[in-house]
């Protein structure tokens, strides 16, 4: 059996050799294949969520990133996240002392706990609250409440489109701490279609938040296997601000981030640079209010 | 080979006679009068013409008639832009699929249908628009010089009807709310005060609901029509799903009224443009599709009417649960809406039984200018800055369009950039001006006066003089003044106020609206 995913113009096969499940829930299509190479992988509507191969590399440098530039993370909000995946990071912190993970989706959270075990068990972590809403519903009327808000929703396109738009991020900047930060995925620059999301994506991060950038990674199971992620601040720099030393202290084990490579990851290729700059022209910073 | 094609062949023409015995035993079948009011499910899950275009396509009928395009082979960019499916049903009328200017078959049953489902005598099939449904009920209740009783409220398509047909409009003035600044609706009393006055007039047409969600006691109002022999014609463009869903307003067949024009492409879910005219027992459907047949095409599009016959079985099967659900979300979004503090979205509590006889609740609209912004603003915002495009934006109000086809995820989205808005553009609402209702004053009817010498003069220039030509910001579409009606200081600064906010004005000659045609003294 083959798998394909992605657009119309570039498709890129994994051989599948069963499938393991299948639902249709209220939001999206949910099915779990396995793979050879990939180990199990989840879909939703027909395209790849994450493979138990490589989810690693996403929950990883969605987390350790910023907590290792915020001095002390005490209240963290994930958005999406059903997978438990983003979780299962946070809880090595100590100091993090509470962590609501925000999925409208039951199903897809039911189908996370059944066939991925090892990235669910976060959800057992007694810091560890599940709600089950939408996460612009959530956000409505919180303010400067997270010290940490990952978006850690799928994409811009179908069920939550809602969570990459102006209106999200500025429920974002609003429901941070006057020194929170906001990580969000950022998808990939490569192919056309994504590129305008991309662009339109940092243009709202930008006008919102003091401080954006943009960092990297290399996901195999991405579309074009390069993926961007967003680091939003109000006051820490990811750079500047970034302590390797206590994090290296803390002794959490990884796979894929480093502090060698979290400073590699902000260093971007020429094409991605002016894209960006490209879409910071003309965009005047909000008012912070 | 051969032995296939003579089988292909056979099957065809099975499926062909299959079809047309059916036809003839629908076609033999009348119903009696009795039955009419009474909706058929059964009957209602049939849709005869989509049917009829799907035996159709098929048949793999070999075209050398009109459209040119040839089920989209002569145009492969609009094949690839509308789909093959879609250009192969872009065909013209034949006999299998009947034809709209007179109708025998297929297009006659499905009005048929149509009729049952909405408790009408009548329906016909529009394929220009609410515009011709409306043009089509004031020119059929009204000649020249003859009366017609409306509110100044209604939507430009009433008053360009007068000017084909050359009768007179006796308006009736609406309350307008004292907060939010929206046109109410036609009280009775007004009403009446309006027939006494006007003996001689000839019809009473009332828009309800309004754009607003604003109902008339539409019994009331169709009684007093009866009583002096007068028709009773209803703008119904925004009342589709009274005649389906539970617990919401009247509908104009219901009431009893003569004619009504119904938007099927609103809230009932066809394609933009197909509409629907539904006439009550004292119509004479002879008379009415003559009128139609005056400025109607004779190459009505199939996607249009089959979109019509699809959303009737959709509406007749299912659309009691779709409005519920639609009145559900629109509920939650003002409720939710109200709680950010600043905008108003309101709903039943405007209910007074005399300027607000009843309200739509499917119909989400919000008061902006508490949190500093005209609706304008706030529409431009929504879809400049978040990608939610909205109906309309006015001077004081919003109306976002909820409908069969929303989703939970999108009305959060919407609240949530009204929150953000709020956040990022609240001004001081003081030196926001509302603009009151003033009730023009009709010099000359609008077909003399359309037709009269004009001078085209500077908009400040005006004041004093009677417009030649309608000004209206789009939407709604409601002109602010018509042709023949005097122009005053306030009129004018209302449209200045309006252009400077960012309302798209329409009906002048001149596109910028900085001139407006005037009759020549």
């Amino acid at each position: 059996m083959d798998m394909w995913l992605y657009t119309d113009n570039s498709k890129m096969s994994i051989p599948v050799s069963r499938q393991l499940y299948s639902a249709e829930s209220e939001y999206q299509k949910i099915a779990v294949f396995e793979s050879p190479q990939y180990g199990r992988l989840l879909t939703l509507d027909g395209d790849i969520l994450f493979s138990a191969a490589d989810e690693f590399i996403y929950n990883e440098m969605v987390v350790h990133v910023p907590m290792s530039v915020h001095p002390c993370v005490k209240n963290v909000l994930i958005i999406g996240g059903g997978d438990g995946g983003v979780a299962r990071e946070l809880i090595a912190y100590p100091e993090v002392e509470n962590i609501d993970v925000v999925e409208p989706d039951e199903v897809f959270i039911e189908a996370c706990r059944e066939y991925f075990p090892d990235i669910t068990r976060a959800f057992d972590d007694r810091r560890v609250n599940i709600i089950e809403r939408d996460g612009l519903r959530f956000l409505r009327g919180k303010v400067g409440e997270y010290d940490l808000i990952i978006n850690d929703s799928t994409d811009p396109f179908g069920h939550t489109e809602g969570l990459f738009t102006k209106e999200f991020y500025g429920s974002c900047y609003r429901a941070l701490k006057d020194d929170g930060i906001m990580v969000y995925q950022h998808g990939s620059p490569f192919f056309d279609e994504d590129e305008t999301a991309f662009r339109a994506m940092h243009r709202k991060a930008y006008s919102t938040f003091p401080i954006s950038r943009v960092y990297q990674a290399h996901i195999p199971t991405c579309p074009s296997g390069y993926w961007m992620f967003g680091f939003a601040s109000k006051k820490y720099h990811p750079i500047n601000d970034f302590n390797p030393v206590k994090w290296n202290a803390r002794g959490i084990k990884t796979w894929y981030y480093t502090t060698n490579l979290h400073i590699g990851a902000f260093m971007l290729p020429r094409y991605v640079e002016e894209l960006l700059i490209e879409a910071e022209k003309n965009e005047i910073k909000a008012v912070f209010r | 080979m051969l032995r296939s094609v003579w089988r292909r062949q056979s099957q065809a023409q099975l499926i062909q006679k299959i079809e047309q015995s059916r036809m003839n035993f629908r076609g033999f079948f009348i119903f009696p009068d009795i039955w009419r009011n009474i909706m058929d499910i059964e009957r209602q899950k049939s849709a005869p013409l989509y049917e009829a275009l799907e035996a159709f396509r098929r048949r793999r009928v070999v075209p050398f008639d009109v459209p040119g395009h040839k089920r989209g082979r002569g145009n492969p960019e609009l094949a690839q832009l509308l789909g093959e499916k879609c250009v192969g049903l872009d065909v013209n009328s034949m006999k299998p699929l009947d034809n709209l200017c007179n109708p025998v078959s297929v297009i006659k049953e499905a009005e048929e249908l149509t009729a049952e489902a909405f408790g009408a005598n009548h329906a016909f099939f529009m394929v220009s628009g609410t515009t011709s449904s409306v043009q089509t009920m004031v020119l059929a209740a009204c000649k020249a010089g003859e009366k017609i009783i409306l509110p100044r409220n209604v939507h430009k398509s009433v008053i360009n009807a007068l000017i084909l047909c050359g009768g007179i409009p006796v308006y009736v003035k609406p309350a307008v709310h004292p907060d939010i600044g929206i046109a109410l609706a036609m009280e009775t009393a007004e009403v009446e005060k309006a027939v006494l006055e006007n003996p001689d007039a000839v019809a009473i047409l009332v828009n309800n609901p309004t754009y607003y969600g604003i109902c008339s006691d539409l019994k009331a109002i169709t009684k007093l029509a009866h009583d002096h022999n007068m028709l009773m014609l209803v703008d119904e463009a925004h009342g589709t799903h009274l005649y389906f869903g539970e617990n919401l307003p009247c509908s104009a067949m219901e009431a009893g009224a003569d004619m009504a024009a119904v938007s099927m492409h609103k809230s009932g879910g066809s394609l933009t443009q197909s509409s629907l005219l539904l006439l009550g027992k004292n119509m004479d459907p002879g008379y009415v599709r003559n009128i139609i047949n005056l400025t109607q095409t004779t190459s009505a599009s199939y996607l249009l009417l089959s979109s019509l016959d699809i959303s009737r079985r959709n509406l007749a099967l299912r659309g009691k649960e779709s409005f519920a659900k639609v009145v559900k979300l629109a509920a939650y979004a003002r409720d939710e809406i109200n709680c950010i503090g600043g905008y108003y979205a309101y709903g039943s509590e405007l209910i007074d039984g005399v300027t607000v006889s009843d309200f739509d609740v499917t119909k989400l609209l919000v008061y902006t200018q508490g949190i500093g912004l005209t609706g304008i603003e706030v529409y431009d915002l929504l879809r400049d800055e978040y990608d939610i495009q909205i109906e309309f934006g006015d001077i004081g109000n919003i109306l976002a369009y909820i409908s069969i086809g929303d989703r939970i995820q999108d009305i959060e989205r919407l609240v949530g950039a009204l929150e953000d808005i709020k956040r990022l553009y609240s001004k001081d609402p003081n030196g926001l001006y509302l603009g009151d209702y003033v009730q023009p004053e009709v010099v000359y009817s609008p077909q003399q006066s359309f037709y009269a010498q004009k001078e085209s003069l500077p908009l400040e220039k005006t004041a004093g003089r009677i417009a030649g030509e309608s000004i209206m910001c789009y939407p709604p579409g409601i002109p602010i003044l018509a042709p023949g009606e005097r122009v005053t200081e306030d009129i004018i600064h209302h449209i200045r106020f309006a252009k400077e906010k960012g309302c798209s004005l329409q009906g002048t000659s001149d596109q910028n609206a900085d001139y407006l045609q005037v009759i020549k003294e």
